[in-house]
């Protein structure tokens, strides 16, 4: 499989990533290198074999259902690019403010 | 005063000294910062260094000692961790732009048990940008230099860690290990480097690269310090689910044994002969078994047919696990925010443009790739079964064999800039990457050397693997090999 130019920026898209245009031909190099030398692990006949998604076999790990401190709201937002009020500061997301 | 070399004595001679008040704590903080200053702007170990907390833990130590309290057991020691590990008090930034000035909110899990065990934190460890290379040279602050040779690279991704070890400025350090994070700048800079059981040691407060597969581990100059590191990091932790109950075996009496007796050693035939292994390192293995066999081990050969396609395996599955991981990275929580967006997709696609260097870039695309619709079969889906068969080859060899040779890196230290091409820089973890797969340990243990072409010699790695929760064993292995061998691995910077 080899990516185009259009599969870099689509997947660029989905990775939420802004690349420029020399990225994007330096990616789509670099990704279809990679790719031509992991594909050949479709050589492997593996039809019936159970995927493995974890080293170890533990499931459902529960704990006593007991309240336990967490963060404070300042060391939460303490790392904020923006905060105001102990909350999080985000760019306008309904509508566009352009009322006029 | 105690005439003890700090740049390379062992963790157990340092807290000796300290317990019969021939040094202080204080009096090692000091002089390993003062090591610090003195040697650190020409290796560039560390990210930050702390010697407000080095010396706050130090008087916490000396206290302790003028009140004639039991000692912890690594009272004392000079230990750094990788920039990736949380510590109240210092930052936490993975050498990437996008976490540069992240104040860890809380403690990594493994990192408090190191501190509560005594050692003196002399601060964070440069590495590859997210854990994502093998040479150290993603880093955004710059790459971390080899002790052994400061034109090479230490390895990666855990190069500061390695580094600050080899160079004599801490005495255990911990990094972590994804693909062969800890154990192959183990193997470059001659250390010995242990990646854990998955599930041995915590991963809480560690920034998640791909969560199935990475594990905290430490580095040291000798097997016996390993071995009193992990015994003070492993164990079960609330905080990660995935983290196993403590393990009844004392490490550190099976590296002060180190007897193989009758212990049955594996050589990993098929992966020996994989192309682009040095016909030195191959025959340092070699060497390595054939001591082995005069120890009174029994030596026999076996094959891993599918551990060949781990890299393939690992380099969608890895991705793939980085690429989710790394979506928090947004700009909105924590991290790099780009100036003016238009709109909060702006925002995220250029706050992580901006934010993520070419090597975290890469990653992410290609994980994005694999996991996107019409591909996810093909690849991840594939590569999940590939762990599987990868997986039951290491059980049927551990029902013959009680431990694994290969090499640990297939090659010495290469100098910056020489492997300029991604992939060929992945092809360095080809040794390292089915342990991880398969999820059980294995330790780098110093082997030999390169011939001395003039440049100076550089240290060669054992690849030591054992079972699922067999560090007991793998530390017996290791202490072997290392009394038998006996080798002097002060680098340069440590002879001085």
């Amino acid at each position: 499989m080899s990516l185009s130019e259009h599969d870099v920026r689509h997947v660029a898209m989905l990775a939420r990533l802004a690349l420029t245009d020399d990225e994007v031909e330096a990616m789509r190099t670099d990704l279809n290198s990679i790719l031509g030398h992991i594909d050949d692990i479709q050589r492997l006949d593996l039809g019936d074999v159970p995927p493995m998604a974890h080293a170890i076999k533990v499931v459902n790990v529960t704990r006593p259902d007991v309240v336990t401190p967490s963060f404070p709201q300042h060391v939460a937002v303490m790392n904020a690019p923006q905060s105001e009020n102990g909350a999080f500061l985000i760019p306008q997301i309904v509508g566009s403010g352009d009322d006029a | 005063m105690s005439d003890l070399n700090l740049a390379s004595a062992t963790a157990s001679a340092i807290r000796g000294a300290i317990a019969r008040k021939e040094l202080s704590a204080v009096e090692v903080a000091s002089a390993m910062l003062a090591r610090i200053d003195e040697i650190e702007p020409a290796v560039h170990a560390f990210n930050q260094v702390t010697p407000e907390l080095a010396l706050a833990a130090a008087e916490r130590i000396d206290t302790l000692v003028a009140e004639g309290a039991d000692l912890p057991p690594l009272a004392g020691v000079p230990a750094a961790f990788k920039d990736n590990m949380n510590l109240v008090g210092t930052r936490t930034t993975c050498s990437s732009r996008i976490l540069a000035g992240f104040e860890s909110p809380y403690d990594c899990t493994a990192v408090a048990r190191l501190m509560d065990a005594g050692v003196i934190p002399l601060g964070k460890c440069n590495m590859d940008e997210f854990a994502f290379g093998s040479s150290g040279e993603s880093s955004a602050t710059g790459p971390a230099k080899n002790p052994w040779d400061l034109g090479r690279v230490p390895g990666g991704s855990s190069a500061g860690s390695a580094a600050a070890v080899a160079a004599g400025m801490a005495t255990v350090t911990l990094g972590s290990d994804t693909g062969g994070s800890i154990r192959q700048p183990g193997s470059l800079t001659g250390t010995v480097a242990l990646k854990p059981t998955y599930g041995r040691v915590s991963r809480y407060g560690c920034v998640a690269f791909a969560s199935s597969l990475d594990q905290i581990g430490p580095f040291s100059r000798t097997v016996e310090d390993n071995a009193r590191a992990l015994s003070a990091i492993c164990g079960k932790d609330p905080r990660d689910a995935t983290s196993a109950e403590r393990q009844s075996e004392d490490f550190v009496a099976a590296a002060l044994d180190g007897d193989v007796t009758g212990m049955r050693i594996g050589i990993v035939r098929d992966l020996l002969e994989l192309e682009g292994v040095t016909p030195e390192v191959r025959q340092s293995v070699l060497d390595a078994a054939a001591r082995f066999e005069a120890m009174g081990a029994v030596i026999g050969d076996v094959d891993l047919p599918t551990s060949k396609y781990g890299l393939s395996a690992y380099y969608i599955i890895g991705p793939a696990e980085a690429s989710s991981n790394l979506a928090r990275f947004d700009g909105i929580r924590y991290g790099h925010r780009a100036e003016n967006p238009i709109d909060v997709l702006d925002l995220y696609m250029r706050s992580r443009a901006e934010g993520f260097g070419p090597e975290a870039k890469r990653r992410i695309m290609l994980g994005t790739y694999a996991l996107s619709a019409g591909y996810y079969d093909a690849y991840y889906g594939q590569a999940q079964k590939a762990r599987t068969v990868i997986a039951s080859e290491f059980s049927a060899a551990f029902e013959r064999f009680d431990v694994l040779l290969t090499p640990t890196s297939p090659q010495v230290a290469w100098k910056f800039g020489e492997k300029a091409d991604p992939l060929t820089m992945y092809l360095a973890d080809i040794y390292t990457i089915p342990v991880n797969l398969a999820g059980n340990c294995a330790i780098n243990v110093p082997c030999g050397f390169s011939a001395d072409n003039g440049e100076g010699r550089l240290p060669i790695g054992l690849q030591i693997i054992g079972d699922y929760f067999a560090e007991a064993t793998v530390f017996r292995a290791a202490a072997a090999i290392e009394r038998d061998l006996a080798l002097d691995l002060r680098s340069p910077l440590v002879i001085g």
